[in-house]
């Protein structure tokens, strides 16, 4: 069997209890002996069928845990595809279940088509022939349903800027393959230096393309969202108000140092990842423990900024200084204890600082949450940012990212083959490539565009 | 006389040589019927094989099956020379000057003295059909032939018109007749057919052209050959000529725009985009002033030169005008007029893999009549056709290459699965697979089979053989031969402009060095003596071993769509859950498996998944 080892998020993500990454194909245990370390120390290969385990899912590139999972092992011919079967079950969060699907896919697997594990379900004789025809149906349906999702997602900026690269792209693509095709023409040679030029240009069109892809904002991997502050305002209680509220605390991921971490919640389907909340926890004083340069350097990461202040105690320079500082940002400014006194109003702060930042009053010690909620889905709903189903937007983000990155390693490959001094058919490889993997977010045939191309642009022939 | 065959062959041109000498050589009782004796294996239009690159691939593949075209042009080219040397082994590309004479000649005699072989003249008019399968053919002089295999190889001769200016005649070649009967008999038998255009340019006498003012294309110096069976000789050979259009050629031109047969509508039919006529290129790319012309010698015995480049239907007076506008050309007499050949042809999406048509059973089809350009790329449908009508009769399996094996296979996968909205030309730019349908490997991609078949012979085969088993010998001595970075060694590879070894490595590993050849190696281990087509097969697989395995790959996981089958009985409009485009392409085209049903366009991922579900329990499906 060649059938390559599929992967997919099987449940529907963020709203969710719990999220499910299924993988199935031969390579399945290799994968999960990868990227799983069982609490007991055993090997996740070496587990018989029908067996489960608890343990840690790990990125084995970065070297950093992704969640705490249970995985679930099913030895194929006895599982729901008839194949070799794994299961992450982990907290069912955008951002978890999203890294692990990523990390499985650099893994070796590959995103799987709608309804394709149900497919090979059928194909390996798991199903009842007489569930033919409703298989069909959900083939049909799935598939439908997420070309609807990606042609949407194209609409727009992703498609122009695709489309740009593979404009460069098809240039150089079409030249090589007409001076291969047509060697008794005059068609004008290539010079080394001019295509590593082009193919350069764009790596690097397709490296900043991945970065946004991996912002991936809002829906795709929830909103960066700084809890900020001076000390004793109240963003603790904030905090775990807003997990209360929401009941859909997914996860601690330990960050880039060990000293924020963040936290998944999900708003009225708008997932927000909450930064350095530990930091919070701990110390209720990001700026004291971090330094005022981390500091800065989250607000400046951040999308969205909850800044809390005391409305019962006077104004510092420190509310000010932090208004000021994050005057360009997205901001929900929260005024709390509004169960005490009043000991300052808005007009005391400097209206330039403020901007439009919506201001919510509140007593995060007995009120309501609502209009903190109300502000920042309003705020978020502003920014051009729509409620959709975030496991969709989730599915093909994943698969334009692959192909994105796998355009990029094929045009690297080209580069490389370019400077070794190898011929024309080698780099084509490469450059086909990329433009083939572009081509899968499109959903064009490159190779008749190649050859039409060739005959608009050059005067080919006798 | 018999006249009773196994096979008969309709046409004589490069397509139906082929075929009636594979089917021969099969051990059918083979006719092969020409309008004229004197015209078999004629080359119409451009007086060379091989040339874009592509086209010599396909000459080899069809000689290591065992066919004829590329022995016949080795023994009677005037020059050849190898394209594409730098851009890599994958697209490098042979193209020999043709004595168009000698190659008829010699291709004539190949087909007169092969064995279950008639060669004879008649103009067929009707195929004979009963209860939709074929019982043989019918001439126009009432001759009736008897056969359970026809394959038409008609060329450009079913409803031939040919153009000049506003002058339109019947005819299939200048010279020769056209028939009309056979399109209708065609037609009757429910087969649809469509018109295509192809044109030449016009014949120049050599004594009068200026040579001082040309530049002159010798051959090559190093002897080439296309068959992997023809022994190097040195025959002086005879150059090409070389110059180009001037700003004068190109007003010449605008100004007789509306004689052009592609301009003023005296030609219908679509042309080939790779062979555009003069007027078209002057009309498509007007900033252009300086278009390559080639002269090309036609034969040893003959003062025709070919003038590659200036193909036109334009009027006679005005084709003067455009050559005379020439360098070189200006007191330049022509002998043939170029002229516009109007066709009728099959659109080919009612064939089968095998080249066999839907429609009429045990009819085949080979070459321009399935809408293709080129001898070469008629010449691999003419074998192809030829094994899969030997192999009807003989009650055997048809022979179907694939995309990932031969550039043939990629072209009749192409006409049947895609279709051709004008006169097909293979392009390298065809094959997904590239780097592993090389024009040097196409012996040790086929071949076996055509041993197998039966059109390889046993003294080839075992020659074959013998290369085959020096390059795996050799290829495996270099990956466990050793290389000790030793002063000596490392003062060589200096030498060389090559890197520092730090460690012991394979002389495999070395040879990957890309500044590294064979040669260099006999520096660091005892060398064998080999043959120059071994050494060029080793360093290939060596250098380009990862990007060949990558490839490799590749074809595993595509082959896995070309594995599932769909038999020829299944009803697509049973399927519901197909789309309706999904339908109608399926149930026009009729895919034989999986991969080639998702090649066709209007079926879409969704419709290929639900078609693998149903392919489970396609009883259901099936037409009784």
């Amino acid at each position: 069997m060649t059938e390559q080892t599929i992967a997919a998020i099987a449940t529907a993500v963020g709203e969710a209890g719990i999220g499910i990454v299924r993988l199935s194909g031969k390579e399945a245990f290799d994968i999960a002996e990868k990227m799983f370390v069982t609490k007991r120390g055993d090997s996740p290969k070496s587990l018989p069928g029908y067996s489960a385990r608890y343990g840690r899912v790990v990125d084995p590139y970065q070297g950093r845990t992704i969640d705490e999972a249970i995985l679930l092992v099913m030895r194929g011919p006895y599982s729901y595809t008839g194949e070799d079967v794994v299961e992450f079950q982990c907290h069912g969060g955008v951002v978890v279940v999203q890294k692990i699907l990523e990390t499985a896919l650099r893994l070796g697997a590959r995103m799987a088509e709608p309804g394709e594990f149900t497919k090979r379900a059928f194909l390996n004789g798991r199903l009842d022939l007489s569930q033919a025809e409703a298989v069909i149906d959900v083939v049909r349906s799935r598939t439908e349903e997420s070309l609807a999702v990606a042609v949407d997602q194209l609409e727009g900026s992703l498609s122009k800027r695709i489309s740009a690269i593979r404009e460069q792209l098809y240039d150089l693509v079409v030249r090589v393959e007409a001076i291969i095709d047509y060697p008794e023409d005059d068609i004008p040679e290539l010079e080394v230096d001019e295509m590593a030029e082009v193919i350069r240009t764009v790596i690097g069109e397709l490296e900043r393309l991945i970065a946004t892809a991996d912002q991936g904002k809002v829906l795709r991997e929830g909103l960066k969202a700084v809890i900020t502050g001076k000390p004793n305002v109240g963003k603790s209680s904030l905090l775990n108000r807003l997990l209360d509220e929401q009941r859909a605390l997914v996860t601690d991921i330990p960050g880039t140092t060990r000293d924020t971490i963040e936290e998944v919640l999900n708003l009225r389907g708008i997932p927000l990842r909450l930064i350095d909340t530990a930091g919070i926890r701990e110390s209720d004083d990001v700026v004291e423990r971090l330094g005022v340069e981390r500091a800065v350097q989250l607000w400046g990461e951040a999308d969205l900024i909850i800044h809390v202040m005391d409305g019962s105690v006077p104004l510092s320079s420190e509310d000010r200084e932090i208004l000021a500082r994050t005057r360009d940002k997205l901001r929900v400014v929260v005024i709390n204890k509004s169960d005490l006194p009043r000991v300052w109003s808005l007009d005391d702060l400097d209206a330039r600082d403020l901007g439009e930042a919506p201001v919510v009053e509140i007593s995060l010690l007995e009120g309501e949450l609502t209009p903190l909620v109300d502000a920042v889905v309003g705020l978020v709903s502003k920014g051009g940012i729509r409620e959709s189903t975030a496991s969709q937007a989730i599915v093909t983000r994943a698969r334009h990212k692959t192909a994105l990155e796998e355009a990029k390693a094929d045009l690297e490959n080209a580069l490389e083959t370019l400077s070794m001094g190898l011929p024309l058919d080698l780099i084509s490889v490469g450059l086909q490539g990329a433009l083939e993997h572009l081509g899968e977010i499109t959903g064009e045939t490159v190779r008749e565009n190649i050859i039409d191309r060739i005959f608009a642009q050059f005067c080919i022939g006798k | 006389m018999s006249k009773n065959y196994d096979v008969i062959v309709v046409g004589a041109g490069h397509a139906g040589c082929e075929a009636a000498y594979a089917a021969a050589k099969l051990g059918c009782r083979t006719l092969l019927l020409t309008i004229n004796l004197s015209t078999i294996a004629l080359m119409p239009c451009n007086p060379a094989i091989g040339g874009p690159a592509a086209k010599s691939h396909l000459v080899r593949e069809i000689d290591a099956l065992g066919g004829l075209m590329g022995r016949i042009i080795d023994n009677s080219f005037l020059n050849i020379r190898l394209l594409n040397e730098s851009r890599g082994p994958a697209v490098r590309a042979l193209r020999a000057q043709a004595d168009k004479v000698l190659y008829q000649s010699l291709m004539t005699q190949a087909l007169e003295s092969a064995p279950n072989l008639d060669v004879r003249q008649g103009i067929v008019t009707e195929i004979l059909v009963e209860d939709g399968a074929v019982q043989g053919v019918k001439t126009k002089h009432g001759v009736e032939f008897t056969a359970p295999a026809v394959i038409l190889a008609t060329g450009t001769f079913l409803r031939g018109v040919l153009v000049v200016g506003q002058l339109r005649y019947p005819g299939g070649r200048a010279g020769e007749p056209g028939v009309n009967e056979l399109s209708e008999n065609l037609e009757s038998l429910g087969i649809e057919l469509s018109r295509f255009q192809s044109a030449t340019p016009p014949r120049l006498h050599a004594d009068s052209v200026d040579y001082e003012k040309l530049t002159e294309q010798p051959g090559s110096p190093v002897p080439l050959r296309f068959s992997f069976d023809s022994d190097h000789d040195d025959r002086p050979q005879i150059p090409c000529w070389y110059t180009r259009t001037t700003p004068k050629t190109i007003e010449v031109i605008r100004d007789n725009l509306h004689h052009s047969p592609i301009q003023s509508g005296s030609v219908v039919g679509e042309g080939p985009r790779f062979c555009p006529s003069i007027d078209r290129k002057v009309m498509r790319f007007p900033d252009k002033l300086d278009h390559q012309v080639f002269l090309e010698p036609e034969g040893r015995y003959t003062k025709e030169l070919y003038c590659l480049g200036l193909t036109t239907a334009m009027p006679e007076y005005v084709q003067e005008e455009i050559v005379r506008s020439i360098p070189g050309l200006e007191h330049a007499k022509i002998m043939r007029p170029g002229y516009a050949v109007e066709y009728d042809y099959i659109p080919p999406s009612q064939m089968t893999l095998s080249l066999e048509s839907r429609v009429v059973s045990g009819l085949f089809t080979a070459g321009q009549i399935n809408g293709t350009s080129g001898y070469e790329e008629a010449a691999a449908q003419g074998i192809i056709a030829g094994i899969n009508a030997a192999h009807k009769v003989l009650g055997k399996e048809p022979v179907i290459l694939r995309r990932s094996e031969a550039y043939i296979g990629v072209l009749v996968d192409d006409l049947v699965t895609k279709g051709t909205t004008e006169p097909y030309r293979m392009m390298t730019s065809r094959a997904e697979y590239r780097l592993l349908l090389r024009v040097d490997n196409a012996d040790l991609r086929l071949r076996p089979l055509g041993y197998k078949l039966g059109l390889v012979g046993e003294e080839q085969f075992a020659r074959f053989n013998d290369k085959r088993r020096l390059i795996n010998e050799t290829i495996n001595w270099l990956n466990v031969t050793r290389v000790n970075p030793t002063a000596e060694v490392r003062a060589k590879l200096q030498e060389l402009g090559s890197g520092d070894l730090k460690k012991s490595v394979s002389l495999a590993d070395l040879l990957q060095r890309p500044e590294l050849s064979f040669a260099d190696l006999k520096f660091f281990a005892d060398c064998p003596e080999l043959p120059g087509e071994v050494i060029e097969q080793v360093e290939i697989s060596v250098k380009y071993a990862g990007y060949v395995e990558r490839q490799l790959r590749q074809v595993a996981e595509f082959q896995r769509l070309e594995d599932v089958k769909i038999p020829d009985n299944i009803d697509y409009m049973k399927i519901h859950g197909l789309r309706t485009e999904a339908r109608e392409r399926l149930t026009a085209v009729r895919p034989v498996n999986l991969g080639q049903a998702a090649r066709i366009s209007g079926v879409s991922p969704a419709d290929i998944s639900v078609l693998a579900v149903v392919l489970k329990d396609v009883d259901k499906y099936v037409s009784a």
